[in-house]
């Protein structure tokens, strides 16, 4: 598959397969104004190195991020990393030897897959529907892991707005997830990048919130609410916990760069950082609904696919007999490219879904990149008909979700009950 | 010295491996102290040949375009001098139905199989033929695009059920496939290289796969899923045996200078050649390299060789 997507690279192929947030809208008079802010005030400073933990003025901005989304935290228990990407390594670093359980989403971000491989982690996938990770599947595979003399190290969750999946964890299952690692005294890692990026609906209360950080961290970005590109992100997490995750980045990479800290800071304190995502979300939201009814016009009708609420991806769901990776090469003969299912899975399930990105492209792309996905997904399920002689069936639909959850509902992969345990090695 | 423009890239699926085998060939180059450019094959690739004008072209380009006969036939058109094999060796290699025919042909032993086109499926009712070409190959069957070069839609079908899905897959990478036998057993690779006394097969090279999947195709070809043993622990016999399928599938095809000759070892004893590929890769992991190194013959020689004979072969016709 990597070579696959070395072939996504090509600029005249139409990309739904990065995760890539608009950055083109960002106003440049800010830009100057930060920057020009930077070197008359602190320029030396900005040229420095800087504390691991981070600066205390990033912090503030960190404050004020999470009290958008209804969280307080202390200072003294964040760590500012180079991108949220980082807290998943240092997490992972700091808790996990080879042959540890971890606990994630099936399908899970598919950036945390190699990092879990790096690791050697045993990762455990717990089935998605329309509300999010299956709380009562994962308290069966705890049970399961007990019997077995085992228990997860953490529980790696996004669960608003989900990458790949593109649903949100409903707030019963929140709540009963929080109580679970409560009365197991289990860590939960809570992946919140897309939060703040809500097109419609109601937001959810974060499970940092509801557990109060005892048994939470959280781990939060800059990446999708100002930009990627100043790779900045941040880590909550319990003193112990915290302390080794602390020695590990130093060890990585001293500190978070000081310029990229400074201009959150000086971007903060000159600017409504809020405006700014309020455009995001009115562009995303016009993105989501160009891929929607493109999915709705060009998608055969034997596929399914999620309808987000926010965040920046759509998950589709195609019959058992294509495979997304050899469909990935005939959609970029037709140069258009999204990413193949298995990506989001450690133990090779997913071979017939795919993750669609609709921040990164415009409208006009989003359409036609969808029109040539589904023009070869029918040219695949004719010829299926052909060798069989019978037209497919239709996997029956699960029932339709609440309002601004989504609509269409897919049901996930279900792992097969023989092999429930994802190879770490 | 030469001014050399080594070709890489391209739009093909082995897009990457072609990127490593191509950057590698340049280092070497250089170090032979040749004058080199390298071009990534793209839609300008005439007109940069045509500027930097260059004394041969060294062809690291694996997959489709590049090593099916399609770049060659424009480098003769070109009259550039170029590297490997002939436009009809790349195209008769890379068909491997077309390749398997002229196998079964000449009597040198290949699973048996059969191919067929999309067109076949969708317009000549191929499908009703499914059956009788199960009972004939017997199961499990492996399923492949005719002309992809790496493991990508190479899928192992258990029974006649998993057919299907095994073809929608294959067609994604090519209008024809193969349905083959499978033969289970050791994973063997002969690379064929001209020397100073003629074609000679280097040491052979056997993959072995860390994956408890066998079926993993991908795994097979991967660094730290498969480990490489070269040369091959083999029976001196098997090893001399596969030593000469190689060198006849390299002239049967009619292939020039160097080749890698895929083949299996079953249980019995008996070799299977599989396919030939015309240009296989030049990276630091790859098999032709460590064959050669273990036949005594380092990268930048076996660069510096291989870019002789593509002078070599362009000498005699070069017109008046």
């Amino acid at each position: 598959m990597r070579d696959l997507m070395a072939v996504t690279a090509r600029p005249e192929v139409i990309s739904l397969a990065g995760g890539l947030p608009d950055t083109s809208t960002f106003p440049k008079e800010t830009f100057a104004a930060v920057s020009a802010r930077i070197a008359e005030e602190s320029c030396a400073k900005a040229l420095q190195y800087g504390p691991t933990e981070g600066l205390e003025e990033t912090k503030d901005c960190i404050a004020e991020v999470m009290a958008a989304e209804g969280m307080r935290a202390d200072r003294e228990d964040m760590i500012v990393t180079t991108g949220g990407q980082q807290v998943i390594d240092l997490v992972t670093k700091t808790l996990i030897d080879p042959g540890d359980v971890i606990v994630a989403e099936g399908p899970t971000y598919p950036g945390a897959v190699p990092v879990f491989h790096a690791y050697q982690a045993d990762v455990v996938q717990v089935d998605m529907d329309a509300e999010g990770m299956r709380v009562d599947l994962l308290e069966e595979t705890l049970e399961r892991l007990d019997t077995e003399g085992r228990s997860p190290k953490f529980i790696y969750t996004v669960p608003t707005f989900q990458n790949p999946a593109g649903v949100t964890m409903s707030l019963p299952r929140r709540k009963r997830l929080v109580e679970v690692a409560a009365e197991r005294e289990l860590l939960v890692l809570e992946d919140n990048p897309y939060g703040l990026l809500r097109y419609e609906g109601d937001a959810l209360p974060p499970l940092y919130s509801l557990d109060g950080g005892v048994f939470v961290m959280y781990l939060g970005t800059f990446s999708k609410i100002l930009s990627p590109g100043i790779r900045l992100g941040w880590v909550v997490a319990p003193p112990p916990v915290l302390e080794k995750i602390n020695l590990g980045k130093q060890e990585v990479d001293l500190c978070t760069s000081t310029l990229s800290q400074l201009m959150v800071q000086a971007y903060f304190e000159g600017f409504d950082w809020r405006d700014y995502v309020r455009s995001l979300t009115d562009i995303y939201r016009t993105r989501r609904d160009a891929m929607l009814d493109a999915l709705a016009e060009s998608f055969p009708s034997q596929a399914e696919w999620t309808r987000p609420g926010g965040g920046l991806f759509v998950w589709a769901t195609l019959p058992e007999f294509i495979d997304t990776t050899d469909l990935l090469a005939l959609a970029l003969r037709d140069n258009v490219a999204f990413v193949p299912g298995t990506a989001a899975y450690l133990d090779g399930r997913g071979h017939n879904s795919m993750r669609l990105n609709f921040s990164g492209a415009g409208e006009d792309d989003i359409r036609e990149g969808i029109r040539r996905i589904g023009e070869v997904i029918k040219e695949q399920v004719a010829l299926y008909g052909t060798l069989t002689g019978e037209m497919p069936v239709v996997q029956p639909e699960e029932p339709v979700v609440p309002e601004g959850e989504g609509g269409r509902v897919v049901a996930m992969p279900r792992r097969p009950t023989r092999d429930r345990r994802a190879g770490g090695a | 010295m030469s001014r050399v423009a080594v070709l890489k890239g391209g739009r093909s699926l082995e897009r990457q491996v072609s990127l490593r085998s191509g950057a590698r060939v340049q280092d070497a180059l250089e170090r032979l102290g040749h004058d080199v450019v390298g071009i990534d094959a793209g839609t300008d690739l005439i007109r940069r040949l045509r500027e930097e004008a260059p004394d041969a072209a060294f062809v690291a380009l694996h997959g489709r375009d590049g090593e099916d006969g399609t770049v060659q036939e424009l480098l003769e058109i070109l009259g550039l001098p170029y590297t490997g094999s002939g436009v009809l060796g790349c195209a008769r290699a890379t068909d491997k139905a077309l390749a398997k025919h002229l196998m079964v042909e000449a009597g040198i032993p290949t699973p048996e199989f059969f191919a067929f086109t999309q067109t076949a499926f969708r317009e000549l009712g191929a499908a009703d033929a499914l059956g009788a070409i199960e009972e004939r190959l017997d199961f499990p069957i492996v399923v492949k695009p005719s002309s992809q070069g790496s493991a990508l839609g190479i899928k192992f079908a258990g029974t006649a059920a998993d057919v299907p899905a095994a073809l929608v897959a294959a067609f994604s990478y090519d209008a024809r496939v193969v349905l083959e036998r499978h033969v289970a057993g050791r994973d063997l690779a002969v690379s064929v290289l001209a020397g100073p006394s003629g074609l000679e097969a280097l040491p052979v090279v056997e993959a072995v796969p860390r994956s408890e999947n066998f079926y993993d195709f991908e795994a097979r070809y991967e660094i730290g899923r498969t480990d490489f043993v070269c040369p091959a622990e083999l029976p001196a016999a098997v090893e001399e045996r596969a030593r000469e399928l190689a060198l006849a599938v390299h002239q049967l095809l009619g292939l020039h200078a160097f080749s890698r000759v895929d083949l299996m070892l079953d249980a019995a004893g008996e070799l299977y050649v599989l396919e030939a590929n015309p240009i296989p890769g030049l990276t630091d992991t790859s098999l032709l390299p460590q064959a050669a190194e273990a036949a005594g013959i380092g990268f930048d020689e076996l660069v510096g060789r291989i870019l002789e004979l593509g002078f070599a072969r362009a000498a005699p016709v070069a017109g008046p």
